[in-house]
């Protein structure tokens, strides 16, 4: 039987932006456990709810995160206007899902960028990240902010963008698309590229079930769910499918993000088309009353906004359940059996944000 | 989250609780604490594809509550979180971090 020891794993790493730990009990360069550990940074967020007034505690819920910023933002309005039976326009609802949609994509290019680092590829990285830009550029020109936006509210959104603005977001959609399919070819196809991900650190579809996995790490395993299906927002009115794969390994997560792209795309074109003319808010009388749960899609998978009112302007509690946080037990699986060198890939397929679980 | 979602059962009843939801193919997609004047209010979700399902249980202060990590093994995470947050007592983490899960300046900022 081989020694065995145990390798700490971060919080400082290289391939680490942000700060996670974890023990690995090797044999050899064989992981045989991985015990994780968070908690470097919490912040404490939900608790500010208690001080903040309803309408004001968007500013902080926007700020849990600087990648899926908006949808933050946006998954606590829902949640609140719903404790409110508030019905948002239906201009609000096609403009929230644009936006999340250019969300979703800007945030796996930028995974896509940190893969390509995390193995070595650096061109590959500065050319998902020059991509990104464009989406980045985007955002600043509809909202004014590249990172935190501040277009939510209770009962609509802050901005309006012009049919015309979003049809000229759809003509660089156009160009990207090509420029994407580029981009992916070199992910999907070269050789190096998929020595690092083919075969490597398989979560099946049992286990994702089992162990609470979301977002495209549960559907690479095969489960056909995506939040989106609930339909909020505007996205009962638009057409689509999860994207799902059978192998559940790094390289159908690697597959399943790169179609994810194509597909938000696809829907920020058919939301384009559909878009109706008219208010983008309604005004909010009163106080939010009684509690709601809303699921929301994204980037990394489905986030839970709790919210529980009891009628005056400050709510008991809010609580978010990130994607990062339910795929952690999945992530500790897929270490079981892997090499040590593997690790870092690994722990990037989950596309992990520590910064919304530390909220 | 609608109320006929939720079931509300007692402290004792919670493992029980969740191996019905185990065993109807449910999964365990979080947990969330309410302090309350009393205690805490617990709430488990329970998901089937995209049907989601609730058990609440109102926590005394000093009542404990046993894990339900070894039936959902992802619970580990979440009670250890409410631990370290509330300071609500959850006995039998299959891994326990023992207040510190969270690096905090002052211990349960929750509970007050």
């Amino acid at each position: 039987m081989s020694t065995r020891s145990v390798v700490p794993f971060g919080p400082q790493h290289p391939v680490l932006p942000e700060p996670i730990h974890l023990d690995l009990v090797l044999e050899d360069e064989l992981v045989v456990e991985a015990i994780p550990s968070i908690g470097f940074i919490h912040r404490g967020l939900e608790k500010l709810v208690e001080k903040k007034d309803f309408g004001e505690f968007v500013y902080v819920a926007e700020r849990i995160c600087g990648i899926c910023s908006f949808m933050h933002g946006m998954g606590y309005c829902e949640a609140v206007e719903r404790t409110m039976k508030i019905e948002i326009p239906n201009r609000a609802k096609y403009l929230r899902t644009i936006w999340s949609e250019m969300s979703r994509i800007h945030s796996h290019l930028l995974w896509l960028g940190l893969l390509a680092d995390a193995f070595g590829f650096e061109s590959l990285f500065m050319e998902s990240w020059r991509m990104r830009e464009k989406i980045l550029d985007m955002f600043e020109y509809s909202t004014g902010g590249r990172v935190i936006f501040s277009v939510n509210k209770i009962g609509g959104q802050r901005k309006d963008m012009s049919n015309d603005m979003i049809m000229d977001f759809v003509g660089i959609l156009d160009g990207m698309e090509k420029e994407i399919k580029a981009l992916s070819n070199t992910f999907l196809l070269d050789y190096a590229v998929k020595s690092r991900l083919d075969g490597v650190g398989i979560l099946t579809k049992q286990q994702a079930h089992d162990l609470g996995a979301v977002g495209p790490f549960m559907r690479a395993s095969g489960i056909h769910l995506d939040t989106r299906n609930l339909g909020y927002g505007a996205y009962s009115e638009l057409s689509f499918e999860p994207i799902t794969s059978d192998v559940g390994d790094s390289y159908a997560r690697t597959d399943v993000r790169i179609r994810e792209i194509y597909q938000s795309i696809d829907l920020i074109r058919q939301a384009a088309q559909k878009i109706p003319d008219g208010e983008f808010a309604v005004p909010v009388k009163g106080f939010p009353s009684g509690e709601y749960m809303m699921r929301v899609e994204q980037p990394r998978g489905e986030a839970i906004y709790y919210v529980k009112a009891n009628g005056t302007k400050n709510l008991d509690r809010m609580r978010v359940r990130t994607p990062t946080f339910a795929n952690i037990p999945g992530l500790v699986e897929t270490l079981k059996g892997c090499q040590l060198a593997d690790v870092p890939i690994l722990i990037l397929t989950i596309d992990p944000c520590i910064s919304c679980t530390e909220r | 989250m609608i109320d006929t979602d939720i079931s509300i059962i007692s402290a004792g009843e919670i493992m029980t609780g969740a191996l019905k939801m185990k065993t109807s193919g449910f999964r365990l997609v979080q947990i969330c604490a309410v302090r309350t004047a009393d205690g805490y209010e617990l709430t488990y979700s329970f998901g089937r594809e995209y049907e989601i399902k609730h058990l609440r249980v109102q926590l005394g202060t000093d009542e404990e509550i046993a894990s339900i990590s070894d039936i959902f093994s992802p619970a580990f995470l979440y009670e250890n979180e409410i631990s370290d947050l509330f300071g609500a007592k959850i006995k039998m983490i299959n891994l326990d971090y023992h207040g510190n899960l969270y690096r905090l300046h002052s211990e349960t900022p929750f509970k007050n």
